[in-house]
């Protein structure tokens, strides 16, 4: 039965796969890849059900138990995530189909999105720090290669500078790997948690937590975010929306389950290094995203605001704040997605990304304006949509904890999110349309429909959060108690 | 033997930064190739290393090496090398299409 477990990165590599041999037929590969990604959401949705009934539970490879040999750990945590980003891909993918150019759909486009989804699905479902690492590097470079996709100059600049980064991150996580095996000897995360518990966080080990915090703040945006507007913001509309809805979430990820599972025991250093971390993050990204006059950048700027948001919540570190910040790491994928989606073709649709050149869209094209408007209502977090309850949660728990500072820069930033895209909203939609009626391009049939999917999404989200809340409630459960996770992993085997 | 490869890493870590900090994108690259097989060694000596063994358990081994670290900077080098080959060709490309192989001139506008 646990067998099942693998399928959330193994059926994408298969039909990742199988693709390679279809490369002339666009079309086909499109709806194979959305039917792929489909049947994961599905089996991580049974995934999450399971989880419920039974408890936590884990696949050893090869019947090595742990802590030898590698494994996957299904947690609500990991398996909510897993079942979002697989249903954000499918969307994505589904957008694909309607609008990509003829050449991004012969050139592996979809192999690679599915590789860039098992690479996601794995650092979710992985119990192992090493395992981590690879399914990372599976996950970079499928985002290496998207980012490469297409065909212009700046893509190409920017992916020199996105994967310099990315390789020297991936050096300080081995070093960081090297030095954790040095210190406990084993690799994984359970038996790391319960031998740093047993031993005690020593400064040592404090240090190569930091380390971690390094490697894991690079992956995520959190502070060292300069790479991130620049690649974000070249590629086509559907990769910057994959890459903005899944990319830093798996490093957010990362730092979520390091620091609840192993290196808690001295959050006077390492949670306060994150909460100045969060906080420079909230007012950098807050200030990028007003800055700019290119839509492309101030969407990449949001993506930085609510990484800082979110790690405000690992910040404070209570119950309600982890579940805060669950909440708002789903309604993120979702809307972040359907921004960059709506952003895309709204350029599409103008021919330029400045906001200099577009005025008057509302008149041509008022689907397209409402659903923004309510993109633009999520991410600021206004009720009853997804962004809400996430942000009141942490809110909450910053008043709670008294951490004041973090509790007015996270709302000052929902503001900052606000403004700039109210900004778009007001010199994009309305105003005296540049183009008339006669002179419109068309807006192709069914583009807009992923985008309708995703707010759909964001508003069920919202109003379904009662359905939600047992699932995220268990996630914060045992992201706090790291003592479930390790009897689970640890533990007599079912 | 341990201090030995303490310090080889070391200075290939030196030596892979000074690349690595330079303008040419060839460099760069190079730098990150030497850089990553710095780490390799880092990790095989943090599992310990030991003379003349190989890393089997047999029934009544005397001496054995942790097999672990050896199984990861396996995998590690194969990531690393197609990570390198990646970005070589990319390397490649970038020349084609801007003309250049100096990361300094690759700031440029946004307007293309």
């Amino acid at each position: 039965m646990n067998n099942i477990l693998v399928l959330p990165m193994l059926l994408p590599i298969i039909v990742g796969v199988l693709l390679i041999f279809l490369r002339t037929y666009g079309r086909i590969q499109a709806w194979i890849s959305i039917a792929a990604m489909v049947v994961t959401a599905g089996i991580s949705f049974y995934l999450l059900h399971t989880v419920q009934t039974d408890g936590i539970f884990r696949l050893d490879f090869g019947g090595w138990e742990p802590p030898f040999g590698i494994l996957f750990v299904a947690d609500s945590f990991a398996v909510l995530l897993v079942l979002t980003s697989s249903i954000v891909t499918a969307v994505c993918l589904s957008y694909a189909l309607i609008s990509t150019s003829k050449e991004l759909q012969t050139m592996y486009f979809y192999p690679t999105v599915l590789f860039l989804a098992a690479g996601v699905n794995g650092s979710f479902l992985t119990g192992d720090l090493f395992n981590l690492f690879v399914c990372f590097e599976v996950m970079l470079l499928s985002s290496y290669v998207l980012l490469t996709l297409g065909n212009s100059k700046r893509q190409l600049r920017e992916a020199i500078k996105y994967v310099s980064i990315n390789i020297v991150s991936s050096w300080f996580f081995l070093v960081a790997l090297a030095f954790l095996y040095g210190a406990v000897g084993t690799l994984n995360m359970a038996h790391v948690a319960e031998r740093v518990a047993e031993v005690g966080q020593t400064p040592l080990l404090t240090t190569i937590s930091i380390i971690f915090l390094t490697v894991f703040s690079l992956k995520a945006g959190l502070l060292l975010y300069f790479w991130l507007p620049g690649s974000y913001s070249s590629p086509p509309a559907v990769t910057s929306a994959l890459f903005g809805a899944l990319l830093t979430k798996v490093g957010i990820y990362a730092l979520f389950r390091v620091f609840s599972l192993i290196f808690y025991h001295q959050p006077e250093i390492t949670h306060t290094i994150i909460g100045i971390m969060a906080a420079l993050t909230l007012i950098g990204g807050s200030l990028g995203a007003i800055a700019f006059n290119d839509l492309r950048s101030i969407a990449a700027y949001n993506v930085v605001i609510a990484v800082g948001f979110m790690l405000v919540g690992l910040a404070i570190a209570t119950p309600a704040a982890i579940e805060g910040s669950i909440y708002y790491l789903i309604h993120d994928m979702v809307a972040k997605a359907l921004l960059f989606l709506l952003v895309g073709t709204m350029i599409t649709l103008s021919g330029t990304s400045k906001m200099a050149g577009m005025s008057g869209l509302m008149k041509n094209y008022p689907l397209l304006g409402w659903s923004f408007f309510i993109a633009m209502l999520s991410l600021a977090g206004i009720p009853p949509l997804s962004g809400f309850i996430g942000k009141v949660l942490i809110s909450s728990a910053a008043i709670d904890s008294g951490s004041y500072v973090l509790l007015s820069l996270a709302l000052l930033s929902s503001i900052f999110v606000l403004y700039s895209l109210l900004r778009v909203f007001k010199n994009c939609f309305w105003g005296a349309t540049i183009v008339s009626k006669e002179e419109q391009l068309p807006l192709r049939r069914g583009v807009l429909l992923p985008c309708l999917a995703l707010v759909f999404l964001t508003i069920s989200i919202g109003l379904g959060t009662e359905g939600l809340s047992p699932y995220v409630t268990d996630a914060a459960e045992t992201l706090l108690n790291p003592g479930i996770y390790i009897d689970a992993v640890l533990g007599i085997i079912q | 033997m341990e201090s030995l490869i303490i310090i080889l890493v070391g200075v290939l870590t030196t030596v892979a930064i000074y690349l690595v900090l330079s303008k040419n994108v060839v460099r760069i690259i190079l730098g990150t190739a030497i850089l990553s097989h710095a780490v390799h060694l880092l990790i095989l000596s943090m599992g310990g290393l030991k003379l003349g063994t190989v890393p089997l358990l047999g029934e009544e081994a005397e001496t054995y090496v942790d097999a672990l670290p050896q199984a990861l900077i396996l995998t590690a080098i194969v990531i690393s090398f197609a990570v390198t080959a990646f970005v070589l060709v990319l390397a490649y490309r970038v020349h084609q299409e801007l003309g250049t192989d100096n990361v300094g001139a690759m700031r440029g506008s946004d307007d293309e």
